[in-house]
C-alpha cells in the first residue's frame, strides 16, 4: 500500500475517533432478578429509581427535573437511576438515540423483563405498572409514588434525606 | 421531626391520589353507553345472549397497546362465538393525547378491522369507575344472577413484548375456568403499560 494512503487511513482514523460529547457507555439491559440489588441497597445513600419510557410523554416530560436533581445532588449521598421500559428490540434504534439526543447524564438501564406481573409488585405493592412510577429509598424509608413528579416535588422529599 | 412530618403529609397527600376507587374481583360491574368507532352508541345490554364480556381499555398511542392489538383481535375471533365479546374502551383525554382522538380511532379501527367495537370513554367516567389505570388493563365479567361479576383483573398475558414468548395466557385460562363454573385462578395480575391521559 503506497504511503500516502497509510498516512491517509491513520489520519482519517485520528480524525473520526476524536472524543465526541456523547453518552459514552450504552445502557446495561438486565432482568429483573438482575436489576433487584438496586431496590435494596442500605448504605445510606438515596436512591431514586425512576420507571419511565421514550414513548411514554408524562415520562419524558418529567426527565429535565430527574436530571437537575442529579445535577444538584449527584455528589452528595445519592444516586438515581432511570429504568427504561422500553422494548427490547427499540434500544438500538429508540432508546440509545433518545439518550444521546437528550443528553441524559444521569444512569440508564433497561429493564427488559416482559413478565411484569411476577415483579412489579416487589417493586412496591402500590404500584398497578403504570409509567412514570418513581421509587425513593434510603435504607429503611421508602417512598413509591405512581405519576409524575415536578422538580419541587422531588426536591422536598430528596432533600431532608441527604445527609 | 420535622422533616420526618413533612415527608408524612407528602405521602398523604400523593397517598391519597393513588387510591382511586375501582373495582375488585368479585364486584358486580356498571354497563355503559359509549360512543363506537362506527357512530353508535354501544351498551353491554346490547347483547343479550353474552355470557360475559372481556372489556379491554386501550387506545392507539400506548406501545404496549399496540403490541397486543393481534392478541385483542384473536382473543375476539376466539371468545366472542363462545359468548364472551371484547369491547374496547380508549380512556384517553386526547386534548392531552392528541393520538387517541375520536378520528383517530376510527382510523385505527378501519386499518386493523378490529373485530370488536372500539368506544370513547368521552368523560372518562367508566375507566374511573371499574378502576383502570393503564392500558392496556383488562376487566373479564362473567352474567351471573346478580348481574355482571368482575372476575378477573389483569393483564392479556405474562409477556407484553413478544407474543411467541407467553407462557400464561391469563384471560384465555379466566374464561376456561368460568367455562367450568370456577373462579379463575390467577384473578388478578398486573402488568406495565402507559398510565391513562385525564386531567386532573
Amino acid at each position: 500500500m503506497p504511503v500516502f494512503l497509510v498516512n491517509l487511513l491513520i489520519l482519517m482514523h485520528s480524525v473520526f475517533s476524536q472524543p465526541v460529547d456523547v453518552f459514552e457507555s450504552k445502557p446495561a439491559i438486565m432482568d429483573f432478578d438482575t436489576f433487584q440489588q438496586y431496590l435494596e441497597h442500605e448504605n445510606d445513600t438515596v436512591y431514586v429509581i425512576n420507571f419511565w419510557a421514550t414513548w411514554c410523554a408524562p415520562c419524558v416530560k418529567e426527565l429535565p427535573d430527574f436530571e437537575k436533581l442529579n445535577q444538584k445532588f449527584g455528589d452528595r449521598n445519592f444516586k438515581i437511576l432511570l429504568v427504561s421500559l422500553d422494548f427490547r428490540k427499540m434500544y438500538e434504534t429508540r432508546l440509545i438515540p433518545f439518550i444521546e439526543e437528550n443528553k441524559l447524564r444521569a444512569e440508564v438501564i433497561l429493564l427488559h423483563d416482559p413478565d411484569a406481573n411476577a415483579w412489579i409488585d416487589k417493586v412496591s405493592p402500590e404500584w398497578s405498572g403504570a409509567i412514570p412510577a418513581t421509587l425513593i429509598y434510603k435504607n429503611d424509608f421508602r417512598l413509591f409514588h405512581e405519576g409524575g413528579y415536578t422538580f419541587d416535588e422531588l426536591n422536598s422529599i430528596v432533600e431532608p434525606l441527604i445527609n | 421531626m420535622k422533616r420526618l412530618f413533612s415527608l408524612i403529609i407528602f405521602s398523604l397527600v400523593f397517598g391519597l391520589t393513588l387510591s382511586a376507587q375501582g373495582y375488585k374481583v368479585g364486584d358486580k360491574a356498571m354497563d355503559f353507553k359509549l360512543l363506537n368507532v362506527d357512530g353508535k352508541m354501544v351498551s353491554m345490554a346490547d347483547y343479550p345472549d353474552a355470557k360475559g364480556f372481556i372489556v379491554i381499555f386501550t387506545c392507539n398511542h400506548c406501545p404496549y397497546s399496540v403490541a397486543y392489538e393481534e392478541r385483542k383481535i384473536a382473543l375476539s375471533k376466539q371468545f366472542e362465538p363462545l359468548g364472551y365479546p371484547v369491547i374496547a374502551i380508549n380512556p384517553n383525554d386526547s386534548t392531552l393525547q392528541p393520538q387517541d382522538s375520536y378520528s383517530q380511532m376510527i382510523v385505527r379501527a378501519n386499518e386493523k378491522e378490529f373485530p370488536y367495537p372500539y368506544l370513547l370513554d368521552a368523560d372518562q367516567s367508566v375507566f374511573k369507575t371499574y378502576g383502570a389505570t393503564r392500558t392496556p388493563h383488562v376487566f373479564l365479567l362473567n352474567k351471573e344472577e346478580g348481574g355482571l361479576i368482575v372476575k378477573y383483573i389483569g393483564a392479556i398475558d405474562n409477556n407484553y413484548e413478544d407474543a411467541d414468548e407467553v407462557t400464561d395466557k391469563y384471560v384465555e385460562a379466566a374464561i376456561a375456568a368460568l367455562q367450568k363454573g370456577e373462579n379463575p385462578d390467577p384473578a388478578f395480575t398486573k402488568a406495565v403499560g402507559c398510565t391513562i391521559k385525564y386531567k386532573k
